[in-house]
């Protein structure tokens, strides 16, 4: 087994999952707030918390150099945070933050491959340290008398610092905290609790008082709850934030009051003298309700966080394999030759129930499979600011349909062609700002992403609103390389513009005046069509360049037609399929190299004897006898003759063995219900070698 | 479980050691070192593939498992034959890949000792050559062992040579 999510530490699979999705997270927030020009508080303490997590994780599977970065990163944010910094530098702060995700991204490839993770984040870390001093030293001019106090507090953020504090300068509050039912030591759980309040509580009181070690105690909290009032000074947000650290916490009661309640009979305070023995008027202002309201709906997401767990792909395919097994033998056994022509109620009626129970396995294994297309897009968001900082042109990118599901082996093979197609309008499409100008176009470009449902297909677009392409610079590059065998004035712009998909149209000398050096877009388009897609450009010279690019949902399971044609069965996918019709053998035209072909609706098309083109031998020869199936592509249609249309059935796709090398026409094949197999025919592979 | 599989496939290497899968193609008695082979069945529905060397026969089901099926006696140029009810399929695996074998019929599995294997002659004359990387013997008898990675991975080289000559 070679499948690396197998072998792998379960929980270093489980630092490298978690550490990647917090990476893309943070890339993504930080993006945003460089967009927007500001950070919200909120935003600040998403950063803080997932550097806190990644350094925590990070050091202890022993990743120091992570745990060091991301310590220094904390730290900045930390000083954001706690100074309410709002002028910032945003390209610098998100250059920093960026390096720093890359060098945590870096990392982790290095540790998936299985190599040591011994990257230097040096460099980063003082530069990090540099804006913080730069931050702190203007923060300082501008709050001198705020920022001392600050800084103290700053350089002693691990020990509990508000411990001199007034406990009267604080707000007060009384919080009851729920655990998970199931979750074992509530006790350290709620010990979890008040470790975290140490940081910024002045004071802290608590029933149960035993914590350490108590099953009796066990018992209250999970009866009532954990009883916690504090004194703080942070935000309210900020308490909640902390709050929600622990571990398995079911529901947050935070109210905010003048005075504790007494909670507990038995309690004591600590620190204070005085023994509350008046439960105070609760104060429960609107603002404080949002808040528990929040915190409700937060742990909300909490639990349904924990009711997710992740699963290695290798694990589902091996599910989808299996569940394509049970599809097939389901078939075999309810349409069992033997079972024909007897009178089997009983069964039949059983063998069903089984059809519709395999059909919603299927379906759930299917969906199990398909992720928002959402994971590919966001990524984008990154290059494109990079890249329009390093090409100086102001660029922004639209997102649409990210929400569109694609089964995860296509997502996992559309990332790298969409990034390229993405670099090109930024590189090639886009004019300069002053290109722009001069056009009359808005100085900051635009660059649409687009993705939609279409059929069994998803359609993703990108369209710029760049200068186009030029039909006669593509054609004079075409010439010059010798790829225009027609006769120019026959060639549609769609068939010059795709020129620039071949693998000869590569132009590295010079960035010519349209878009895509044609440097690996013949790569683009070989990676596509690798998952069953296509990609088509169109373009208005001076407006604007849009590449169409088309994806099946999935590749595992298809509808299809099956056919016969002598003794071999093949499957034409339903989504290829114009129509099917008989013919008479007058209707055949045929030229003088005896190539046939029909008219229809004044149309004509060519016509493909599937057994001549295969070479299969079979009875059916005269046109009347067999029948004709229109295929068709994007571009293309033609009409393939076969022996006879068997019926219609969902198959499921698999590949042919690599031993056989690839077959033009031929995109795989399936198992049929009776144990035989038929072939999968690609309209695409056939149309192409007319 | 597979983990476990190959390391049982390891620790019986040693028990396998020497032991060779024999068929007949005519006349001509041939050896498989044994643990290549997965097992043998009989002859069962090929499907064919459109635009494959001769000797590749097709594909079949092998419980759900697709796999391709050559023709020994075609892939060594030899006359065809049609096939009766003592051809069988050798099902072999190397590198996970697994392939059929088409063979007029299967003999035994015997022990040849590896001082009784030499091997071929340098001169490469005969067509099966390349695929014969030792000639084993066995009392009065000569058994041709071949060598499985070549029969797989030989493909470019004989498409070459086809196209020369």
């Amino acid at each position: 087994m070679t499948g690396d999510g197998l072998s792998r530490e379960p929980m270093l699979e489980m630092y490298l999952f978690e550490g990647s999705q917090l990476v893309e997270q943070l890339e993504e927030i930080i993006i945003e707030c460089e967009k927007n020009k500001k950070i919200e508080l909120e935003s600040v303490n998403e950063i803080f918390r997932i550097m806190h997590t990644i350094k925590g994780s990070s050091a202890m599977m022993m990743f120091t150099n992570i745990a060091l970065l991301a310590h220094s990163l904390e730290d900045l944010f930390y000083f954001i945070r706690e100074n309410k910094i709002t002028h910032i530098d945003y390209a610098g702060l998100s250059d920093l933050v960026l390096s720093g995700i890359d060098f945590v991204k870096g990392e982790i490839t290095k540790i998936e491959n299985d190599k040591v993770a011994d990257g230097a984040p040096e460099n980063l870390i003082s530069a990090i340290d540099h804006f913080l001093e730069e931050m702190k030293a203007s923060h300082t001019d501008n709050y001198t008398e705020q920022s001392a106090s600050k800084e103290e507090e700053k350089t002693m953020y691990y020990i509990s610092n508000y411990q001199k504090a007034s406990s009267e300068s604080g707000r007060k509050y009384n919080v009851r905290v729920f655990f998970e039912e199931d979750c074992q030591m509530q006790s350290v759980r709620a010990y979890m609790v008040i470790h975290n309040l140490k940081d910024i509580a002045s004071e802290i009181f608590h029933f149960p008082e035993n914590i350490t070690d108590s099953a009796e105690s066990d018992e209250i909290i999970k009866d009532t709850g954990f009883l916690v009032n504090f004194c703080t000074e942070v935000s309210d947000s900020e308490v909640d934030s902390i709050l929600k650290q622990a571990a398995f916490i079911r529901k947050l009661e935070v109210e905010q009051v003048d005075e504790y309640p007494d909670i507990g009979n038995k309690s004591t305070p600590k620190r204070k003298e005085i023994i509350l023995d008046e439960v105070s008027e609760v104060v429960r202002s609107p603002q404080i309700e949002a808040i528990k309201e929040e915190v409700e709906s937060q742990s909300g997401i909490n639990n349904r966080q924990q009711s997710m767990i992740s699963v290695t792909v290798t694990k589902l395919d091996m599910l989808m394999d299996i569940v394509g097994e049970i599809v097939i033998s389901e078939a075999m056994v309810t349409r069992n030759p033997e079972l024909e022509g007897l009178q089997l109620d009983g069964f039949q009626k059983a063998a069903r129930q089984l059809r519709k129970l395999t059909d919603e396995l299927q379906d759930i294994v299917m969906s199990i499979r398909m992720m928002p297309i959402s994971m590919v897009f966001h990524k984008m968001n990154r290059i494109v600011r990079d890249m329009s900082k390093k090409l100086d042109k102001e660029v922004e990118l639209e997102i649409i349909g990210e929400t569109t599901e694609v089964d995860k082996n296509v997502i996992d093979q559309l990332s790298d062609p969409i990034m390229h197609l993405i670099r090109n309008a930024m590189d090639h499409g886009l004019e300069s700002k002053e290109g722009r100008i001069e056009a009359g176009k808005p100085v900051k470009g635009k660059i649409v992403l687009e993705a939609q449902s279409y059929g069994g297909d998803v359609l993703i677009t990108i369209r710029d609103d760049g200068k186009g392409m030029s039909r006669e610079s593509i054609l004079k590059k075409a010439r010059e390389t010798g790829l225009v065998k027609k006769p120019e004035n026959e060639l549609s712009d769609k068939d010059v513009f795709s020129f620039i998909l071949l693998p000869g149209f590569s132009t590295k000398d010079k960035i010519t005046e349209f878009s895509g050096r044609g440097v690996g877009m013949d790569v683009v388009k070989k990676n596509l069509e690798k998952i069953g897609g296509n990609i088509t450009i169109e373009s208005t010279f001076g407006v604007g360049t849009e590449i169409l690019v088309k994806i099946p949902l999935t590749l595992a399971i298809i509808d299809g037609i099956e056919i016969n044609v002598g003794k071999s069965r093949y499957t034409i996918p339903t989504t290829s399929i114009r129509e099917s019709f008989r013919m008479d053998a007058n209707d055949i035209i045929a030229d003088s190299d005896g190539n046939e072909m029909i008219m229809i609706r004044g149309q004509c098309y060519s016509v493909i004897r599937l057994h001549k083109l295969f070479n299969i031998t079979t009875q059916v020869t005269s046109i009347s006898e067999g029948i004709m199936v229109m295929v068709e592509t994007d571009t293309k249609a033609a009409c393939l003759f076969v022996d006879k249309l068997v019926g219609e059935q969902q198959v499921v796709v698999k590949a042919l063995p690599k031993y056989i090398k690839k077959v033009e026409g031929i995109a795989g094949c399936t198992i049929l219900g009776d144990g035989g197999i038929s072939l999968i025919l690609d309209a695409n592979g056939i149309l192409g070698r007319e | 479980m597979l983990d476990v599989l190959s390391e049982l496939t390891e620790s019986t290497e040693d028990t396998q050691q020497g032991k060779f899968l024999t068929f007949s193609i005519g006349k001509e008695y041939y050896g498989l070192e044994i643990k290549y082979v997965t097992e043998i069945i009989g002859l069962q529905e090929i499907t064919e593939i459109p635009q494959m060397p001769l000797y590749i026969k097709g594909i079949i089901n092998l419980r759900g498992k697709i796999i391709p099926v050559v023709d020994v006696r075609l892939r060594f140029k030899k006359e065809p034959r049609d096939y009766n009810e003592r051809t069988c399929i050798i099902v072999i695996e190397i590198q996970d890949i697994s392939i059929g074998l088409i063979v007029d019929h299967v003999a035994e599995v015997i022990v040849i000792a590896a001082e009784n294997i030499v091997p071929p002659p340098d001169s490469k004359i005969g067509f099966h050559n390349r695929y014969v990387k030792g000639i084993g013997k066995i009392e009065n008898e000569v058994k041709l062992l071949l060598d499985c990675d070549r029969l797989l991975n030989e493909d470019e080289i004989d498409e070459i040579a086809e196209a020369v000559g």
